[in-house]
């Protein structure tokens, strides 16, 4: 067996992505993309890195965490907050990568800080606890001088303000993607995947299921806070409240939309969870509505198992098969 | 003295949580599922009570039996629609679902209602009661936790001594085993929700008459705390889900009183994970043991 195989869907992934950046790019450079479009790029971004790194917990280790906002605004507050103290000191080029590392690491740390208690717990209790923490973040955050309270910060250097810098943005997605889909095809993936399957099976072969749990946890508490900190430079400022726990649904959504365990499906679904209420507005006041609707009606037909039984009796993949036969039928 | 009457608004917080609760936990135990829209039904049995009390004249029986019926005929409606065809398949997808119709009640409120507040009716003249000389006790405190105390008993009854109770534990152990037994499923499934939702009206309208105003996300945090209220007594125990309500409020009003008001959500998220962390499947949760 060859060491090294190209794995096909991974290249696929990494090309389409490409491709759309490139064209998202000619068409903002060439002016015909509306202000409106620009604006929804970072957003868009943002929404890409969450999903790709929650994917990691719900999706690869198979555990339900309820609490990415939580670790998304530790990291705005912290690279943002650095950033402003930093404005004006060092170039934007210097300091822009370190802020981001900086959000990135105080988030791991307080992935690592809640994980090591919180990982024992299972199933919708994990997601409680998580949710817990969450919201326990944010009202801190809400009661801190120095995080401004609830008025928030406001004075975020505006890099990337409204979009005007948005290949920052892609250039973290796609290193969100590489070091996600690397990771996961990788020995500690293959590991991560073994305790979302058999926990029990996995710790009877030595796998030390605490470090792997951790270690997922953190990089992607690690990934949230650089979403956050690029959020933080795209809004210009930030505002507690908006990391509640219906933005944790909100990534927790796109997850599940996409796909659990699959990685173009979380960047599938992020484009479509982001794009399907700005499409919407001409509804103005049914947005919401049809939101609620399209949500719950694409559940059922993914996820219900007569419609399973039905998509799999007239899939693609089986109309072809039928035809190839007849085919060859012929042939002989 | 003030101390009593912050423990005596907390007990009353308290039960309209455990009402939430029990709903919650009555559903999960059944058909595993969270539902997430739980808390929007308390919004939904709201508006109807001000609806139906501001239109169909002042009698408030009236008002209320038509929460009760409204969320009776919804809770059973989005089990049949959203949750029937899922069953069978991941957790995860049942609770997108759930959270699909928990927006979906919010804006249909919110394009009937608007997003402004609205004044709940006062449906009952009630006045507070004195005892000593700074002893004051809100008249609708003792009319809640009166009521859910009665309900509770009620509920407690029903499990252990009907036949539909014992259908409905047959059916939380295993469905399969219940469904051999000659119990039918699908009619204990959906009376569970109709009980879920029915409590469910009741808090509505005790969370209208201590609040005094709603909105169209006036459910979703109530229905938060009765989650976390759920998780604490051990979720699908009913006793825990009381229990678990009643000091989930009792713990949120004393650190209002005494802590702070911003922090005191924070404090009742804190001592929910502390529980956790001790007893991991709440205070009276079963422990399951693992078979290898």
């Amino acid at each position: 067996m060859k060491k090294k195989k190209l794995n096909l869907r991974v290249l696929l992934t990494y090309g389409i992505l490409a491709a759309v950046c490139v064209l998202v790019f000619v068409l903002i450079e060439t002016g015909v993309a509306s202000r409106q479009f620009k604006s929804l790029v970072v957003p868009l971004c943002v929404n890409m890195m969450l999903a790709l790194s929650l994917n990691l917990i719900v999706g690869f280790l198979g555990e339900l965490t309820l609490g990415h906002a939580g670790f998304m605004s530790v990291g705005a507050y912290a690279g943002c907050l650095l950033s402003v103290y930093l404005e004006g000191t060092m170039p934007m080029a210097l300091r822009l990568p370190l802020v981001m590392l900086f959000g990135g690491l105080v988030a791991a740390l307080f992935g690592l800080v809640i994980g090591i208690p919180v990982l024992r717990l299972k199933g919708d209790y994990l997601a409680i606890v998580t949710l817990a923490f969450g919201e326990i973040i944010r009202s801190i955050i809400l009661n801190l001088d120095f995080t401004g309270g609830a008025a928030g910060i406001n004075n975020v250097p505006r890099d990337i303000y409204r979009g005007s810098n948005y290949l920052i943005a892609f250039v973290l997605v796609f290193i969100t993607l590489i070091v996600i889909t690397n990771l996961v095809y990788s020995k500690q993936g293959r590991a991560i995947t073994a305790i979302r399957d058999n926990r029990i099976a996995a710790e009877s072969i030595g796998i030390n299921i605490t470090y792997y749990k951790l270690l997922a946890f953190v990089i992607a508490a690690f990934f949230a806070g650089v979403a956050g900190v690029l959020y933080g430079h795209n809004i210009g400022q930030l505002d507690a409240n908006k990391f509640d726990y219906n933005r944790s649904i909100e990534i927790l959504v796109i997850v599940v939309l996409g796909g659990m365990g699959s990685i173009p499906g979380s960047l599938i679904a992020a484009g479509l969870i982001t794009v399907i209420p700005e499409v919407l507005r001409t509804f103005s006041d049914y947005r919401l509505l049809v939101y609620a609707i399209v949500l719950i009606a694409v559940m059922i037909i993914n996820a219900s198992p007569r419609m399973q039984a039905l998509r799999a009796r007239f899939s693609v993949r089986r109309l072809w098969k039928l035809i190839r036969g007849r085919r060859r039928k012929k042939e002989a | 003295m003030s101390f009593i009457s912050n423990l005596i608004g907390g007990l009353s917080l308290g039960s309209i949580y455990a009402l939430i609760a029990l709903g919650y936990t009555m559903v999960y135990g059944i058909a595993k599922m969270l539902n997430f829209a739980h808390g929007d039904i308390i919004m939904v049995g709201a508006f109807t009570i001000f609806t139906a009390a501001s239109s169909l004249g002042g009698n408030p029986f009236v008002a209320i039996l038509c929460g009760l019926v409204t969320c009776v005929i919804l809770g059973v409606l989005t089990e049949k629609i959203a949750y029937k065809p899922l069953r069978g398949s991941s957790p995860l997808a049942v609770l997108i679902t759930a959270i699909g119709v928990s927006y979906f009640l919010q804006s249909v409120a919110l394009l009937i209602f608007g997003s402004t507040q609205r004044p709940f009716p006062k449906l009952f003249s009630l006045s507070p009661i004195r005892i000593g000389k700074d002893l004051v006790i809100k008249g609708e405190s003792i009319v809640t936790l009166g009521v859910t105390l009665v309900i509770m008993a009620g509920i407690m009854l029903l499990i252990n001594k009907t036949k539909i109770g014992k259908a409905m534990l047959a059916v939380s152990e295993d469905k399969g085993a219940a469904q051999l037994m000659g119990v039918n499923v699908n009619r204990t499934i959906s009376i569970t929700f109709a009980i879920g939702s029915a409590l469910a009206a009741v808090a509505g309208l005790f969370y209208g008459l201590t609040y005094n105003f709603i909105g169209p996300y006036t459910g979703s945090m109530p229905g938060i705390k009765a989650f976390v209220a759920a998780v604490f007594g051990g979720i699908g125990s009913i006793p825990g889900a009381m229990i678990g309500g009643i000091l989930l409020g009792v713990i949120e009003n004393l650190s209002k009183g005494y802590i702070s008001t911003e922090l005191s959500d924070g404090i009742v998220f804190a001592v929910l994970i502390l529980v956790l962390l001790i007893k991991p499947t709440g205070l009276l949760g079963k422990k399951i043991a693992e078979k290898v």
